[in-house]
This record gives structure tokens, sequence and C-alpha cells, in this order.
């Protein structure tokens, strides 16, 4: 079990089981970080996220499995010796000192002489631009304030590994893009090694180098982002990220020579066929249904980039939806409700029938049953 | 169209003036009403004071309810250091000193360790802890007279019935109970992810406790004490079974002052010495009593 690009990994957690009583919140999970990652975990609430976060920082027991930080087996070892900080989601600032002490509490504790605790406290200070805060209570803060006093708390300590859970859901829209950005150049500066909770989406994407999707304390896919947006492992996935989440339409696969014919029912109007330039394993004959997974940028207008291949079909407008920089348009295949990306300034009204283009590039194919990921 | 307008306002007038009315009339009923409880509550104030400042004859003579002819401390005096509690005329002062001796100590170390089990049964839950506070509040409702006996022979054991601190130790486990109730629930209100925080900025327990904990609860420090102290003064049951000659606290001496038999009743005396006896309480309200208001509302305010 020792293969020798372990010792590599910050972070590395083998065959995780933690219950409550009787109940399993977190099943078997598996996850490694190197140096420098930046491990999104992202799910729907009550999912685990934090309960894992919980038992990397060692307050919380698991019931089974291993976590390593920096090759070390942490079994046994209690949080203040695990290398670590954590931004917790409440900010958890301590209310009857000052940020100052908020700060340095933890190297007050550790025993580090004061003016180490000064220098650092003052360094950070000026990294998070909270210097002019220092003497101030919690409460007298406002809400990226705090987030940023409860990131100087962990920057501090200067450890291997940080832990954030959802640092910024407690923040509004604005703030929120604000220090996603901030946290973002942090990572780059610093070069820390991160594990982040959040269960927005557009952080994960937009902050990981790495990001693990997990549903009912179960890792569902584990990869870049990337891969997570353009080949997610199963249905739960697909529509778990992205914003508006992929369009998943029932469909009848046929194989043609090295291409696949895709056939999608309509219930008010004859049927569409599109013909997708790959080969899907296992068609042998006959035809297959399964759940085809587009994202709405694949689908765009006939004057857009995907029309070149000719893959177009004529559809009902039911909604369209203006939204700035793009135009959403929705319509009905399969008995789902698909919705297109289209140019700003497309001219179409509900009711219209228009010309919709489909770019089979990027389409994921699902089993309908067990929603896993074809191809 | 104007008319109808007209009209229309000259209604509302109407109605507003009826409304206002009735609101008067509403304020006037509810204060009257105030008043008569505020004056029936503080009548025997009233005639305890009146009574403790007329001679003896004038009592003997005068009406209940009338003002002192002329103001005569004397009465104080007496309660304070010659009254006959029995045998012995020191008046109340030995006792009150019993009762600081007794209620100061006791307050303090039960506040202290109704802090730290609530702290615990909050923020440490452990196996059982919910069973374990629960036993706790039904610990707070347990009659007096129901541990007179267990009492009795654990100081007996401990070889301190009679004494100060036994009886102390009496009112200390009595007490925490209640200290433990109202720490916990204010304790439960703070988020868990604070001990988390400390936890992983190193420090332990007592650290917590002490520099995260204890500096956020002076309100209900406030609430704690008050009550504490009120209960522990006051008590008569705990005092008389469980003092002896020298140790009684200063209710049971001013039973006895009351009681004493021989010679005339002397009602001035009376009233002196028992408002010497609830001067202490009172004085507790009167300097902390918005802290407790505060307090007891504190947890339900805040998120
Ligand atoms: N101390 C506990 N005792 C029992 N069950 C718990 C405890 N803590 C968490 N749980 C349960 O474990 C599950 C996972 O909780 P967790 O806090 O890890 O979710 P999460 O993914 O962080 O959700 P959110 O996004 O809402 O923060 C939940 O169903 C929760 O009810
Ligand atoms: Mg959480």
């Amino acid at each position: 079990m020792t293969s020798p690009q372990k010792a590599e990994h910050i972070l590395s957690v083998e065959n995780l089981d933690k219950s409550f009583g009787a109940v399993k919140i977190l099943k078997d999970i598996n996850v490694a970080i190197e140096p420098g990652d930046f491990l999104v975990l992202v799910g729907p609430s009550g999912c685990g996220k934090s309960t894992l976060l919980n038992c990397i920082a060692g307050l919380e027991k698991s019931t089974g499995g291993e976590i390593k930080i920096g090759g070390r087996s942490m079994n046994g070892v209690s949080p203040k010796d695990r290398d670590i900080a954590m931004v917790f989601q409440s900010y958890a600032l301590y209310p009857t000192m000052t940020v100052g002490k908020n700060i340095t509490f933890g190297m007050k504790v550790r025993g580090v002489p004061e003016a180490e605790q000064q220098r650092k406290l003052n360094e950070v200070a000026k990294l998070l631009q909270i210097d002019h805060l220092l003497d101030r209570k919690p409460s007298q803060l406002s809400g990226g304030q705090r987030q940023r006093v409860a990131m100087g708390r962990a920057l501090v300590r200067d450890p291997q590994l940080f832990l954030f859970d959802e640092p910024l859901s407690n923040l509004d829209a604005k703030l929120r893009v604000e220090m996603r950005t901030e946290i973002k150049r942090l990572h780059q500066t610093l070069g820390a090694s991160i594990v982040y909770v959040t269960h927005d989406q557009i952080e994960a994407m937009t902050l990981a180098t790495k990001i693990v999707v997990m549903k009912d304390g179960i890792i569902q896919q584990a990869g870049t982002p990337n891969e997570i947006y353009n080949q997610p492992a199963n249905m739960f996935v697909a529509d778990f990220m992205g914003s508006p989440s992929m369009n998943l339409i029932p469909a009848q696969l046929e194989a043609v020579d090295e291409k696949t014919k895709i056939s999608i029912n309509r219930t008010d109007m004859a049927g569409i066929e599109l013909m997708m330039d790959r080969k899907i394993e296992g068609l042998a004959g006959g035809s297959k249904s399964v759940i085809l997974g587009l994202r709405p940028e694949n689908i765009s207008d006939a004057s857009g980039q995907n029309a070149k291949d000719g893959q177009v079909a004529e559809c009902r407008v039911d909604v369209v939806e203006p939204a700035g920089s793009d135009t959403f348009v929705v319509t009905n295949l399969g008995g789902k409700q698909v919705t297109a990306r289209m140019n700003a300034d497309v001219q179409i009204m509900a009711g219209d029938m228009a010309n919709f283009a489909f770019d089979l590039s990027k389409a994921s194919i699902f089993e309908p049953e067990s929603g896993a990921r074809i191809a | 169209m104007t008319d109808l307008h007209m009209n229309d306002t000259h209604m509302d007038d109407r109605a507003n003036r009826n409304r206002l009315m009735k609101r008067i009339a509403l304020r006037f009923g509810l204060y009257t009403l105030l008043i008569l409880f505020a004056l029936y509550y503080l009548m025997p104030l009233f005639v305890m004071v009146v009574t403790s400042l007329k001679s003896l004859d004038e009592i003997r003579t005068g009406s209940l309810l009338s003002l002192p002819r002329e103001i005569d401390f004397s009465s104080w005096g007496k309660a304070w250091s010659s009254a006959c509690t029995g045998i012995q005329c020191e008046g109340l002062r030995p006792y009150f000193w019993n009762s600081v001796l007794l209620s100061i100590p006791a307050v303090a170390i039960s506040t202290l360790l109704g802090a730290i089990n609530g702290y615990v049964l909050a923020q440490w839950r452990f196996k059982g802890s919910n069973i374990l506070f629960a036993l706790m509040l039904f610990g707070c409702f347990i009659p007096f007279q129901v541990v007179l006996l267990p009492m009795a022979l654990t100081l007996g054991a401990l070889k301190i019935a009679g004494s100060i601190p036994g009886l102390m130790l009496v009112h200390i486990v009595y007490g925490i109970g209640f200290t433990t109730l109202f720490f916990r629930n204010f304790y439960v209100t703070i988020p868990t992810e604070l001990v988390k925080a400390a936890k992983v900025d190193g420090a332990g327990f007592f650290r917590i406790f002490f520099a995260i904990f204890l500096p956020v609860s002076p309100p209900i420090i406030v609430v704690t004490i008050i009550w504490q102290f009120t209960q522990i003064w006051n008590d008569f049951l705990f005092g008389v079974s469980f003092s002896q000659a020298g140790t009684q606290p200063i209710t049971v001496a001013l039973n006895n002052i009351v009681n004493a038999t021989t010679g005339v009743k002397e009602y001035n005396v009376d009233m002196a010495a028992a408002i010497i006896a609830a001067l202490p309480t009172l004085l507790v309200y009167v300097v902390a009593g918005k802290y407790f208001i505060r307090g007891l509302t504190a947890g339900s305010v805040k998120g």
C-alpha cells in the first residue's frame, strides 16, 4: 500500500468511514492532493462535506480508514498538532477579543515570543488589508471584514494545509465575487495547499485545481474542473455542476458506420435526428435508450459557431430569458425542458419556430437506469 | 363629489377622536390598577418601616398605619446589637456575619461549578450528557425536606455537622442544579465552531473556558449570583436544620428574636430586625436588577 509517490501527497485520505451512531455519514472516502493543490469539495447540503473536513482537522473521530498529512498518519493526533489551519463557516471569531488578539491567540497559546507574534500579525494584516481594524471587536466588523479576520487567523499559522469550510457563504453576491478573487490571489502568491468546501459550483470551478463532488457521503467524481465539467461521471455530477445545468434529454442511439445516430422524440411534433461523429461502444445492431447530456452552450442559434457541421433542427421556442451577455432559450425535447444559450441579440419570440444548432462533440451519454456515463 | 369627500374627512375625524378617547380611558384604567397593586405590595414594607421607628408606647396606642410622632432609631440599635435570641442578647450582628461568611463563598463556588458544568454540557457533548443534564434538572425540583436526612448523615460522616462550612456544602450541592441549568442554557446559544476554532488554535479545555467562554458570561453570571444569593441568604430550613448555637444564619436568629418569650413583645425591634435581615437581598436587586432582566432575555435575542 505504500507506493513511492505517496510521500509527496500533502494530504491523503484512504477508505475513510464516519458514522454518527448508526447513521453512516461518510462511506469509503479516498482523496489525495499534492502540495499547492486547491481541492474543492462540493455537494448538496448535508452530504458530509463539513464532516469530512472535521475528520481531516481531527475535530471528529473517523470510524474507519486513515488520514495522512505530510505523509504522517494522523491517528490519535490532536487538531493542534496536525499542522493545519481552518476557517469556519460562521467564522467563529472569539467575541470578546479584539481582531489583533483573535489573530494572535493561537500563537499565544503555542508560546510564540511576543515580538514574533507582532511581526506576523502586521504581515498578515497588511496582506489582508485589515491593519486599521486590529483594535476592533468582531461585533464591530462587516461580514467581509470578519471573513478576512478569520482568514488572517489561519494565515499566521503558516500551516502545511488550509481547511476552509464555506468561508464565503455568509456574504452577499458582490462581496463573494471579490473575496473569491482574493482567495485565488492568495493561493497563487502563497502556493498553499488548500481543501475548500462549498456548495456553490461557480466557486468550485473558478478556484479549484481539483474538484471532488460528493453526494450522500459518497464521492461521485474526482478530477480537474475541466474533467468534471466536460466529462461528468454520472448524471448527478452533470446536473450539479454548471449553471444553468446540463440538459439531460432521453434519446435513442443507433450505430451508423463509424458514426452514431441520435433520435429524440417530441411530444407535440415529429422527433429530431442528429448525427454524432463518434462511435459508441456496445451498440451492436439495434438501438439503445440513453440520456443525452448537452450543456446549454452546446446548443445555439443557427448563425452561431455550432451551425457549421450541419446539426440543425427546427424547434418551438417556449421561453426566452435574456441574461445580458447571452439569451437563454428554452424548448422541449424528449419531454424535457431544454435550455440553449444563444447570442444576446438573437431575434426570437416565445411561440416561434427557430433553428437550433447542436454541437455534439462535447455531448455526454448516460445509462438511463444507473445514471452512469457511457461515453 | 367634493361634498362626499368633505363628509368622509369629518367621519374620519370623529372616528379618530373616539379612538383617542378610548385609548386614554384604557391607559387611565391600567395605571390605576398598577398603582393599586403597587400600594398593596408596598403596604407591608411601609408598616414595617413605620413601626420600627415608633416607640413601644406609641405602637400600643396609635394605629398601624399612622406615621411616628417622633422618629426613634433605638429599636434598630437594639435589633443589631442587643436583642435577645434566647439566652444570649447580642442582637443580629454575629448572625449577620455568619450569613455573610456563608453566602459569599457558597454563591461563588456554586456559580463557578455551574459555569463549568454548563460549559461541558453545552459544548463538550459526551455519551450520556443529555441524561446527566436531565438528572441535574430533576435535582432542581427535589423538595428541601427530602434531602434533610441524607444530608444530615453526610455532614456527620464528613465531621462538619453544625458548622458554617457544612451548611455551605449543603447550599452548594443544592444550588448546582440551578446554576448548571442557567449556564448550560446560556452556552448552548454559542456556536460549537468556537470551541473547534480554539482547539485548532491549540487551546485546551480550561484555556477555552477561561479565555473565551467566561468573558462572554457576565449577564448569566449576574443572574446566577442574584438567584443563588437570594436563595442562600433567605434560606431558613437548611439553616435551622444544620446549624447550632454559634453558627446560625440570620434568618434563624431573626426567628429566635421574634419568638423570644421573655418580657413584652417589642414589635419595633422585631420589625427593625426583619428589615436588617432583608436588606442585603434588596441591595443586590437594586444594584444588579437591570442585569437580571437583561440576562434572562439574553439568550433569546442573541443569534
Ligand atoms: N454531531 C452529529 N451527530 C449526528 N449527525 C450529524 C452530526 N453532525 C452532522 N451530522 C449529520 O451528518 C450529515 C452531514 O453533515 P455535514 O455538516 O457534514 O453536511 P455538509 O455537507 O457540510 O452540509 P452543508 O452544506 O449544509 O454545510 C448531515 O445529515 C447531518 O445531519
Ligand atoms: Mg457544512
